[in-house]
């Protein structure tokens, strides 16, 4: 069931350690966010895994087996670098680069027609890419990757460009994708994307990695058992346990907001029968953290 | 290889179907042929027009000495030079010889008056004329009969013959062998330059267009680079095939336009050269015709073709690839001035030892710079035309292919490294760094 696994990949440039000791374990038909800072290594990671580069120790399985030159051709790759030919066509250009990653032409062709019409582009075949607008290019280059069906895909920053409408496109299209049967790896440092499309990430830092798992777990492990509680009352909140600690609590729209965290293992239902003697209750529920809020925490650690 | 093939295709079409590849191709032979045609179609119309030439000699030493030529008729006239001025000149709009008499009743001042500027070949014959005349009045003068002069004067023809190595003797001819020498000499290091600077364009495009990284997510990138240089070697090629069909073709339409004869033309141009080498003794003479169209015959032309095909591939494999290398490492167009110079410099030094290597093709300097394949190129064109033994060929070839394997190897090194760098000022110490790295 693991589509894609790193076991202890290393690699030292001139002077700098890229990645230490990396593993990290795709799933198949997961989507996989690859997080952390400018310069962790994930690009270098994301590399070594398309064998752009290659790794100094380590190893990268490909379902099980070590990936081998063979391999690129179920890998789409959308480098965060990424460009086109100026001069050449669009539809001439998008054939070349089908063909280099191993499909026919005439079957690049047909392939090729069916998504330039899904995207709306279908007209720009004949125009040169210097005509093209930034969005239209990155459009361009996303059938590219994905034209040849491969098993594994990796995004770098596929949303650079894009207005919300083509990025919501894009979204839907990246989930078609998973349920048609690929694996995906998305690094990005657009969180919001990352909830919404993961369901696994690993977070590198310093060329280490620092976290990784399913996304729900992570959020849990990371919890910090506060409560947010909508509530109706002329009174203030008030806990005689010092073990609750309201965090704050402000007006809004007639109601009022308090963060409650509980230092103890209160059970969310005890909190609830304390809150009920004190007030009304509209909503209640367990905060869980953001995927910003534990990417800075840790890479503020780990730093 | 299918994918290199794919990459050869794609620089090779998008090179030749450029307005700027279609134009080169039709104004170069155009140039050349015009080259070779317009001296044939100048000096024709200037030989079929026959000038008459008035003699006024008041001497009395040039009666009957001058000939008449081909083109050019002498007649004697008496009256002073102002009525003969109004006569031949005006009127009868003929040339006149005016010889005034002086104290040592010697000429040494004459004067061709003329209403058009006269031909080289008229000024030339009088003047050889007058020579030989005065010459020989001079010795008359001491007592010396010219007869004994002339049959004393030794008539040495000193024809080089070279002997090849298989004991066929060929006469060499010095002069057009320069000229070709040094034509294709300057011929090939344009070549290697024009390419090769293609190639240095085509490699910062891919890379400034960040195109790069997904094309060697398919690709090694040894084998975009190599893709490349090849693609572009073929456009030249192509270019230097079309240059050597439409230059016949075009001097067979001019020919057939202007009813010129190529081979007049040729060996007018080449007629003139001779003028020129050997003081312009007495224009152009038929047997002189006759030898030009020897020299143009003893020169392989083939082998020539050949030899520039080979080492304009070799010179071209030898740069492009240290040019690749250059426009892999660097970001914009202004760094890749300080690594362009050092690498185009023994190219550079190869035509500045033109005049050196056409003066002695054989001397110890001249072979070995055919021989360091960072020279050869140039250097070994230019010694071509005047006969190089096997054995040297060979070696130099051999080293030339010697040479740019091992170009091709260190600038993929520097290659693949350079195209995913951004933002990094590249200096010959980080250059160095990514030649030890290890793939």
């Amino acid at each position: 069931m693991t589509a894609l696994q790193t076991i202890e990949v290393s690699k030292t440039f001139v002077n700098h350690k890229a990645l230490d000791k990396v593993s990290i374990e795709v799933g198949e038909q997961s989507i996989f966010g690859l997080l952390g800072p400018n310069g962790a290594g994930k690009t270098t990671l994301i590399r070594i895994v398309n064998m752009i580069s290659a790794k100094d120790e380590g190893e990268v399985l490909l379902n099980g087996e070590p990936i081998k030159q063979q391999d690129i051709y179920n890998i789409g790759y959308l480098p965060e670098e990424r460009g086109l030919y100026k001069k050449m066509k669009v539809g001439e250009q998008a054939v070349y680069l089908a063909q280099l990653k191993g499909m026919p032409r005439q079957e690049a062709i047909r392939e090729l027609k069916v998504w330039f019409e899904k995207f709306e582009i279908g007209s720009w075949w004949d125009k040169k890419v210097e005509e093209l607008s930034k969005g239209m290019a990155q459009k361009v280059q996303f059938i590219v990757t994905v034209l040849h069906k491969p098993k594994l895909l990796i995004f770098d920053e596929p949303f650079s460009g894009f207005d919300p409408i083509n990025t919501n496109l894009l979204k839907d299209e990246i989930i078609n994708l998973q349920q048609n049967g690929s694996t995906i790896i998305f690094s990005t440092h657009n969180m919001a994307s990352v909830e919404e499309l993961c369901d696994h990430i690993v977070l590198i830092n310093d060329s280490r990695v620092i976290l990784s798992g399913e996304i729900h777990e992570i959020k849990n492990r990371f919890k910090a058992n506060v409560f947010e509680v909508v509530y109706r009352s002329p009174k203030e909140l008030i806990f005689e346990s010092a073990d609750i600690e309201v965090m704050n609590d402000e007006q809004k729209n007639g109601e009022k907001v308090a963060n409650i965290k509980t230092l103890s293992h209160h059970s969310s239902n005890e909190l609830l029968n304390l809150l009920i003697k004190q007030v009304e209750v509209v909503s209640f529920r367990e905060v869980l953290p953001s995927v910003n809020d534990i990417f800075i925490q840790e890479v503020a650690l780990t730093s | 290889m299918n994918k290199i093939s794919l990459i050869i295709k794609r620089e090779y079409l998008t090179r030749v179907r450029k307005k700027s590849f279609i134009i080169m191709t039709i104004l170069g032979p155009i140039l050349i042929a015009a080259m070779i045609i317009l001296p044939a179609m100048l000096s024709e119309w200037s030989e079929s027009e026959e000038k008459s030439v008035a003699v006024l000699d008041e001497t009395g030493i040039f009666f009957e000495k001058f000939k008449d030529q081909e083109s050019i008729k002498f007649y004697h006239v008496f009256e002073g030079i102002n009525d003969e001025k109004e006569n031949a000149l005006y009127n009868k709009g003929d040339l006149l010889l005016y010889i005034p008499k002086t104290e040592l009743n010697l000429p040494v001042n004459a004067q061709l008056f003329s209403v058009k500027q006269p031909g080289l070949n008229v000024t030339a014959y009088i003047k050889s004329v007058m020579k030989t005349t005065i010459e020989n009045e001079k010795l008359k003068a001491q007592g010396i009969d010219p007869e004994v002069i002339k049959s004393a004067k030794a008539n040495i023809n000193l024809n080089t013959i070279r002997v090849e190595e298989d004991g066929a003797e060929k006469k060499s001819y010095t002069e057009v062998e320069v000229a070709l020498a040094i034509f294709a000499g300057i011929m090939i290091y344009f070549f290697i330059f024009m390419f090769g600077a293609q190639v240095l364009k085509g490699v910062m495009e891919e890379k400034s267009n960040r195109i790069v990284e997904v094309i060697i997510s398919s690709v090694k990138p040894f084998q975009l680079m190599m893709g490349k240089i090849i693609g572009i070697a073929m456009v030249g090629l192509t270019q230097f095939l079309l240059w050597i069909v439409l230059t016949g073709f075009f001097l067979v339409i001019f020919q057939l336009g202007f009813g010129g004869d190529i081979s007049a033309g040729m060996q007018s141009m080449n007629g003139q050269n001779q003028v020129i080498t050997e003081n312009a003794a007495s224009g152009i003479s038929s047997d002189k015709m006759a030898m030009i169209t020897e020299i143009i015959g003893s020169i392989n032309l083939s082998a020539m073709i050949l030899s520039f095909i080979f080492y304009f591939l070799g010179g071209y494999l030898l740069y492009s690839s240290l040019f690749a290398a250059i426009g892999g490492a660097v970001d914009h167009d202004s760094d890749t001035q300080q690594f362009m110079l050092p690498v185009s410099i023994p190219l550079i030094f190869s035509v500045m030892m033109s005049g050196v290597v056409v003066n002695q093709p054989d001397s110890t300097l001249s072979i070995w710079l055919s021989m360091i394949p960072f020279t050869s190129p140039v250097i070994m064109m230019m010694r071509i035309p005047f006969g190089v033994p096997y054995w040297e060929l060979f070696a130099s070839g051999g080293l030339l292919i010697v040479g740019f394997i091992f170009t091709t190897w260190l600038a993929g090194k520097i290659y693949r490294t350079g195209i995913l760098m951004y933002g990094q000022k590249v200096t010959y110490a980080i250059l160095w760094k990514w030649l030890r790295q290890k793939s």
